[in-house]
């Protein structure tokens, strides 16, 4: 038997990658979505062939769409901005803000060499103990200048997870109990109600006086700066995932507990096995709402307080009120928003891992 | 004193001259600043490497205001501060947080002024007189503020000033200035600490470097404080300063480095370093009439210290004084940092500091003279200062000639000349300086409720 077509089997075969391919970028744009890059499905789709008008309408709304509102918000921002004089003189728009950026950029590249500087002194000055036999003077020494803009940025990230994961600690045991036992419920719930709508700046004095009280040691593993930061964090994220743990546990399905209780499961079996897994999806909205709220505190926390990170940037900034004052504090907004979403997409990505496989 | 006298025999005994450090018990600290230009012998001691010389890592931290700057001392987050010289004192005695702060360096002489909005000063300048080429003559009596705060008054108008902290030299100064005019500044009293009990002009506490941002707002129509917030109110075009202290008092006594006592005890050592490198820096400061002065100002100018414009810090730092836009005077003692032994911790700085605190009833009751004495040498250690000026001699890093050694610790008395309002001072006999003022608490007299009893 021979083919009529020679080219039959190969127009299968292209059709078969051509699912394939599909299939794949199918596939990825769960995770584009995670990410925020939804818009690469239909440009993928459009480059591997697809129907180009049905992907042009999807490529418009999720990609040229926001592009265009970020071009129309630089410029309103840079007409409008100048025409505000203030004492400092005008607001600064984008290309300033841009410079600033870059002017910061090039501070801590200056900061990174003096930092060397200081290290070779170090070693310098270890050497010549050493030279004078005394090697017991020899110290390795932190860099003790100002920190860059980095640095700062790096600080705030790791309080804010540190505070963020006492919360979870506390949060998700505390709501398990009051979904389970409306006892447990009963004597949380006027708590929760009290202490939710608190102020970060009203909990900040409250947590520097206890923890100057009760952490009195210099060399432990923490700065004082840093776990006060991080507790009060902790205080005002704490209640989100809380109550959506609380929420989840409450309302798993009436038959999953009658299974429970059809097998006899002890307590701890019933929580691992069965009241975890359901209320999962709610507990992550929690954990992302909190780590949300976590960081919009830590910012205020660190005005108010001067513990270092962004927000002792910020407010350095005001008090210095030089000319670039403006700019530079416009650059520290636009970078605590871009983390704030990124840390909300790093939670949508973890809760998307834990919640793919099943839709409850 | 003992302990470090022998701490030092024991190093100095042991350790090779090129490698002449004292044996630091502590040797990583972290010392707190308030964003104004007389923080600069720390700045200093930093970027020129004194601290480094004296073996010290040292990192400086601004801080928000001088309440968490004082906290930072107290409960150890900070090992020593720039600090207004009545914090050490209002502190050991127990008024406001009670701990026991000393200072065996003082940082500087002058350097504040008194700044008022542009629409008051409008006001207050047909009460001036002119010189003759038109310009204002200096210095300016708070009586030309007189008027304008009567106005206020009888439009029933509050008439709000700002100063930085219930203990700052800025409180006191303002009070000074408000008095030596006639206008009453307010009492204070066990009850009732805003300090506006009988007040022509209300005073409350704003943070210096929001100064200007708060005058601008309206919520004060002037302020006493230091560089360069005076000069920015200038530049922003929002504020005209009337005076300086300078001219207020010639050569007063401004802000103290602050130890917690119990830190000096257990690190003599690491204390003696730590003054060593300042009063290096302080010397560089006014080294050859100021000369290092413009390269002091783009250190200042750095976002990690002062960060206010070049420009602006230059005004005051580099010997001059701008009052209203163009108008720029010399005033080359504006800032002193090591001239006249500014350094050296007088008790009778301390004893001045402790009259006004008296005087405004901050201190409720009558002390006896001996009681100022005994504060003040509790507070004030000229004899750590001598100790590290001696070493600093002995390495030839500084001259015999440029230290009081046989001080008792009190200045000469202050010549009724130098203060605006003809009053002399001697710290030796506080309460007699006390009954000379006119305006003020003297002898047994005390606040109860809002009257003036005894």
């Amino acid at each position: 038997m021979t083919t009529v077509d020679p080219e039959f089997n190969a127009d299968a075969a292209r059709e078969e990658r051509r699912a394939r391919l599909f299939t794949r970028i199918n596939a990825a744009d769960k995770w584009f979505q995670v990410l925020g890059l939804s818009w690469a499905t239909p440009v993928l789709k459009a480059a591997a062939g697809d129907n180009p008008r049905a992907q042009m309408t999807e490529i418009w709304r999720l990609l040229i769409v926001p592009l265009l509102s970020i071009c129309a918000f630089l410029l309103l921002w840079g007409t409008l901005a100048p025409k505000v004089q203030t004492s400092l003189g005008a607001v600064p728009g984008p290309a300033q803000v841009w410079e600033e950026m870059v002017s910061l950029n090039q501070d801590a590249k200056a900061k990174a060499a003096k930092r060397a500087k200081f290290e070779a002194m170090v070693e310098k000055r270890n050497q010549k103990f050493i030279d004078a036999g005394q090697p017991e003077k020899v110290k390795e020494v932190a860099f003790t200048g100002a920190p860059t803009y980095y640095q700062q940025i790096w600080t705030s990230i790791k309080t804010v997870f540190f505070g963020f994961l006492i919360a979870t600690v506390i949060a998700v045991p505390l709501g398990i109990a009051a979904g389970l036992s409306p006892t447990a419920n009963a004597a949380l719930n006027p708590l929760i109600q009290i202490f939710k709508p608190v102020s970060p700046l009203a909990w900040l004095p409250i947590v520097t006086m206890i923890v100057s009280a009760v952490y009195v040691t210099n060399d432990g593993w923490f700065a004082k700066s840093f776990l006060i930061s991080a507790i009060t964090v902790t205080l005002c994220s704490l209640w989100p995932t809380l109550i959506n743990t609380s929420l989840g546990v409450a309302s798993i399905d009436k038959d999953l507990v009658n299974v429970s209780k059809v097998l006899k499961m002890n307590t701890y079996t019933k929580i691992t096995k069965l009241v975890l897994p359901s209320a999962l999806p709610l507990i992550f909205t929690g954990l992302r709402l909190s780590l949300g709220v976590g960081w919009m505190v830590l910012i205020a926390a660190e005005m108010l307080a001067q513990n270092p990170g962004l927000g002792k940037f910020v407010w350095d900034e005001f008090q210095n009120g030089s000319s670039s004052s403006l700019a530079k504090i416009m650059v520290a907004v636009f970078t605590i928003g871009i983390i704030g979403f990124l840390l909300d997409r790093v939670m949508y990505a973890l809760q998307s891992l834990f919640t793919f496989t099943n839709n409850r | 004193m003992k302990k470090l006298l022998l701490g030092l025999a024991a190093t100095t005994a042991l350790v090779s001259p090129a490698l002449a450090e004292l044996e630091l018990e502590k040797d990583e600290l972290t010392f707190g600043f308030i964003k104004l230009t007389d923080m600069a012998p720390l700045a200093v001691a930093y970027e020129n490497g004194y601290f480094l010389d004296e073996g010290l890592f040292v990192t400086l931290e601004a801080q928000a205001n001088w309440k968490v700057l004082l906290d930072g001392v107290i409960d150890g987050q900070l090992d020593g501060a720039h600090m207004l010289a009545g914090q050490p004192l209002a502190a050991t005695i127990g008024y406001g947080t009670e701990a026991h702060i000393i200072t065996p360096f003082s940082m500087d002489l002058n350097g504040n002024g008194i700044t008022v909005s542009n629409e008051i000063w409008e006001e207050m300048k047909p009460n001036i007189p002119v010189m003759d080429d038109g310009r204002p003559q200096h210095p300016i009596s708070a009586e030309a503020l007189a008027p304008v705060v009567e106005k206020y008054k009888s439009e029933g108008k509050p008439f709000n000033m700002g100063m930085v902290f219930p203990v700052s030299t800025h409180n006191y100064e303002l009070r000074y200035w408000l008095a030596a005019g006639g206008l009453h500044p307010g009492y204070y009293s066990p009850e009732n600490v805003t300090g506006q009990i009988g007040a022509d002009v209300f005073l409350s506490v704003t943070p210096p470097p929001q100064m200007p941002a708060t005058l601008e707002a309206g919520t004060i129509y002037g302020y006493c404080v230091g560089e360069p917030w005076n000069q920015q109110a200038v530049f922003k075009g929002i504020g005209v300063p009337v005076i300086t202290d300078y001219e207020l008092w010639k050569n007063n006594p401004e802000k103290v480095f602050g130890l917690n006592a119990e830190f000096a005890e257990q690190y003599p050592n690491t204390t003696l370093a730590v003054t060593k490198a300042l009063i290096r820096a302080a010397m560089w400061l006014d080294e050859n009439e100021n000369a290092n002065r413009p390269e002091a100002v783009e250190i200042l100018s750095r976002a990690e210290y002062v960060g206010a414009d070049y420009e602006v810090i230059a005004n005051s730092m580099t010997g001059t004084f701008e009052y209203e836009k163009g108008d720029k005077r010399e005033v080359p003692d504006f800032n002193v940092f090591f001239r006249y032994n500014a350094t050296y911790p007088f008790y009778s700085d301390a004893v001045w500091y402790l009259t006004q605190m008296r005087r405004w009833g901050q201190i409720a009751e009558s002390k006896p003279d001996s009681w100022y004495d005994e504060v003040a040498k509790s507070v004030y250690k000229p004899e750590i200062y001598l100790e590290a000026a001696r070493l600093l001699v002995d390495e030839g890093l500084a001259n015999e000639a440029d230290f009081p050694w046989d001080s008792d610790g009190y200045k000469a008395p202050t010549p009724a000349e130098d203060i605006i309002d003809g009053v002399a001072y001697d710290g030796r006999t506080p309460n007699a300086y006390l009954e000379s003022l006119s305006i003020g608490l003297k002898g047994e007299q005390k606040i109860i409720g809002s009257d003036v009893q005894g």
